[in-house]
């Protein structure tokens, strides 16, 4: 037993090893793929200003940010400046982009933790319905309604919650933006600055500033939320379908024990093990469910930046703000395999 | 009759819709009936929108800008002055061209990458694995941005517009042809038609493009309905986010989307979002119906009806799960033969590689 245990607790070492091995070559391909292609086009400067500078301006140009030498050279100091953090500075508003990515990077962390709560309330149920009543009304119709959420664009759904609940429908929502502005000049004369608006109303203890970060996070969580939990159904119940269909469910059933008791006790928590697993492939879609709800609702998290900086045409923010996202990308997959690796011994191959 | 039966057997898609039941069937026949529309708008959207695509004028008169739906303009015309239902059916075509252009595209490119590199194995296959893994795991539509940026400048007229967003989205299903492929063809490669083919004496181009890819290549339909769905949501995005293409030249949905949101919305005008949004929903709808059906009727683990299975069902289940005999019935286009299996499972939840990034690179 002591041995097994040990070859146990080896392979999953040996497991995280390679699988923390593999995080570097693949940042490094992700920003190789940022980089490459950007300067395929020619250097940003070029590309921002090409019509509206004279040819000489823009050489010198050119020449004060570097773009005029060999491309390997500017490929590894752009290596040496990500690995110290340094993104590079916003031409549109001269902000850095690493400032831009954590700020606004708050904001998006806030926004998707909203809309998971969301998804979680609306598709776990659901998934579980669905499944317990397998191809009877309440699945065809729980069904449909998942993958009705998943057929709308985020951005689409969004458009339509502002259109019921914004001032020109009901108007008892808001449609923009996090926070109210006097709420958020309040907590920032009560010196709170997390950058998480929440956090901060909630120190602050007064419920009128609570319930107004609330009641702004309502119509984006659930525009995003919604076409989340319209994938989570779609796991949770083909995933506890079948796990319905295996051996010790259908003996639990032969004991007689009652099917609600079957789903809950013994099927469900089996069937949520590989929810964990999509779940790291589904974070790279919630950031582009993100982005989009972002630019809807002008939440000003890292979709909303990088929108605003695609309209400006300012590809060096862009180039800075994908690099960031490809690489909490690779770091939260990476997370997500150990989570996995500690749940699922069958993964520690 | 019997003879009238067999005829219609060899429609595709008609022994599939034999196979299906309930619910399934009703799913498969809402999504090819609304997928048959969608087609038939956008071949023929010449004849069937009212207005032409950048018109903007009648008679010498200006349409007019934002105005409420009427009998000359039944949904309304846009800011810019078009009219709102000449643009949706219009956006069909559009949403057709690019989709059909990307998913080809990538088909080709990801499945022969796949076989090549299954096959080959060795240093390419360990370095395409790695790429792929990384540009799958990278979020679809920054890739998709980065692409447009990199072919467009961002912005871009008419054909070259819309070569660009499909090229786009080609990039980003590349790796998922590709990941299925290649394990098919790992899988595959060992089996004894393969031996047989290289004791004959053939090529290995012969034996890859000729043995192997027919026998790997069943469970692409399923991801094909998966991805043309992705592929028109990822359009929509790329307009909505400003890489559009150039109004006069085509409409598309997410960019009259996009237009819509910023100058119409805060004055409660609707009809200039709302259509080109529900157009979207209706089409992908169609497509990802048509993909859960047939996902059901793969997956010989959701089956409901024990015992009463029908001959059809019998012999489904024997081209699925009875080994991989090349002689698979053509009219099942989805049929997965015993080397695609696995891979096929891996589609069954609406995301074909869900082993996560480290899955092909042990």
């Amino acid at each position: 037993m002591a041995t097994k245990q040990r070859s146990n607790s080896a392979a999953l070492l040996r497991y995280l090893g390679v699988r923390l091995a593999l995080v570097i070559p693949t940042a490094l391909i992700l920003v190789t793929l940022v980089f490459c292609p950007m300067r395929v086009i020619g250097d940003p400067i070029s590309a921002k200003l090409g019509g509206e500078l004279t040819p000489d301006e823009l050489v010198r140009r050119r020449e004060a940010a570097g773009y005029n030498r060999p491309i390997l050279v500017q490929y590894f100091e752009y290596l040496g400046n990500v690995v110290r953090g340094d993104f590079g500075i916003a031409s549109k508003d001269n902000r850095k982009i690493l400032d831009v990515v954590l700020t606004n990077g708050a904001a998006t962390v806030e926004l998707v933790c909203w809309s998971l709560i969301i998804a979680f309330l609306v598709g776990i149920p659901l998934g579980r319905l669905a499944a317990r009543y397998h191809d009877r009304l309440a699945d065809v119709t729980i069904r449909f309604f998942a993958v009705l959420v998943y057929a709308a664009p985020v951005f689409f759904l969004g458009l339509v919650l502002k259109l019921i609940f914004g001032a020109h429908g009901l108007g008892v929502l808001p449609t923009s933006m996090r926070v109210s502005r006097t709420t958020e000049l309040a907590l920032a004369d009560l010196g709170y600055d997390s950058h998480f608006m929440i956090v901060d109303a909630l120190r602050s203890g007064q419920w009128a500033y609570i319930s107004d970060v609330l009641r702004h996070a309502i119509l984006p969580a659930v525009a995003l939320g919604l076409m989340e939990a319209g994938i989570f159904i779609r796991l949770i119940r083909i995933n506890l379908l079948e796990t319905l269909r295996t051996d010790y469910v259908v003996a639990a059933r032969a004991r007689g024990v009652a099917e609600r008791r079957v789903v809950s006790k013994h099927a469900f928590r089996n069937a949520l093990i590989p929810v964990v697993t999509v779940m790291g492939m589904e974070i790279a879609l919630m950031l582009c469910g993100a982005i989009l709800t972002e630019t809807t609702f002008e939440w000003p998290g890292l979709g909303y930046a990088l929108s605003q900086y695609l309209l400006a045409r300012d590809f060096v923010a862009v180039q800075g703000i994908v690099t960031a996202i490809a690489l909490v990308v690779a770091v939260i997959s990476f997370l997500i395999d150990v989570i996995n690796a500690l749940v699922d011994p069958r993964v520690r191959y | 009759m019997p003879t009238l039966k067999r005829a219609l057997r060899m429609i595709p898609g008609v022994k599939l819709l034999g196979t299906t039941h309930g619910l399934q069937r009703l799913m498969l026949l809402i999504g090819s009936g609304i997928m048959f529309l969608f087609v038939l708008v956008a071949i023929f959207a010449d004849s069937l929108a009212p207005y032409a695509l950048a018109q903007r004028k009648y008679q010498g008169e200006f349409f007019g800008k934002q105005q409420p739906p009427s009998a000359d303009h039944i949904l309304g015309t846009t800011v810019e002055g078009y009219d709102v239902l000449s643009r949706v059916v219009y956006g069909a075509r559009t949403a057709l061209l690019v989709v059909v252009m990307a998913v080809a595209a990538s088909i080709v490119i990801g499945v022969a990458l796949g076989v090549i590199s299954g096959y080959l194995g060795g240093w390419l296959d360990r370095i395409l694995v790695l790429i792929m893994d990384a540009v799958y795991a990278f979020p679809s539509l920054l890739l998709a941005i980065v692409v447009a940026i990199v072919i467009s400048g961002g912005s871009s007229s008419g054909f070259g517009g819309m070569m660009a967003a499909s090229l786009s989205i080609t990039v980003v299903f590349v790796p998922r042809y590709f990941r299925v492929v290649r394990n098919a063809t790992l899988s595959a490669k060992s089996l004894p038609y393969v031996e047989a083919a290289k004791v004959g004496g053939a090529r290995p181009g012969r034996i890859m493009f000729g043995h192997v890819l027919p026998n790997v290549s069943q469970s692409i339909p399923v991801l094909l309905t998966l991805n043309a769905s992705e592929a028109i949501l990822t359009l929509a995005s790329l307009g909505f986010l400003g890489f559009g293409i150039e109004p006069t030249s085509a409409a598309e949905w997410g960019r009259d989307l996009s237009t819509a949101t910023t100058s119409d919305l805060t004055n409660g005008i609707w009809w200039t979002s709302v259509y080109p949004g529900l157009a979207i929903v209706l089409v992908v709808t169609g497509v990802t119906l048509i993909g859960e059906s047939l996902n059901d009727v793969l997956n010989p683990l959701l089956r409901t009806r024990g015992g009463a299975t029908t001959a059809d069902e019998r012999e489904l289940e024997e081209t699925v799960l009875g080994g991989g005999q090349a002689e698979l019935p053509d009219a099942v286009p989805a049929a997965v033969g015993a080397p695609a299996a696995s891979a096929a499972v891996q589609v069954h939840d609406g995301d074909p590689g869900l082993d996560g990034p480290q899955g092909g690179a042990q």
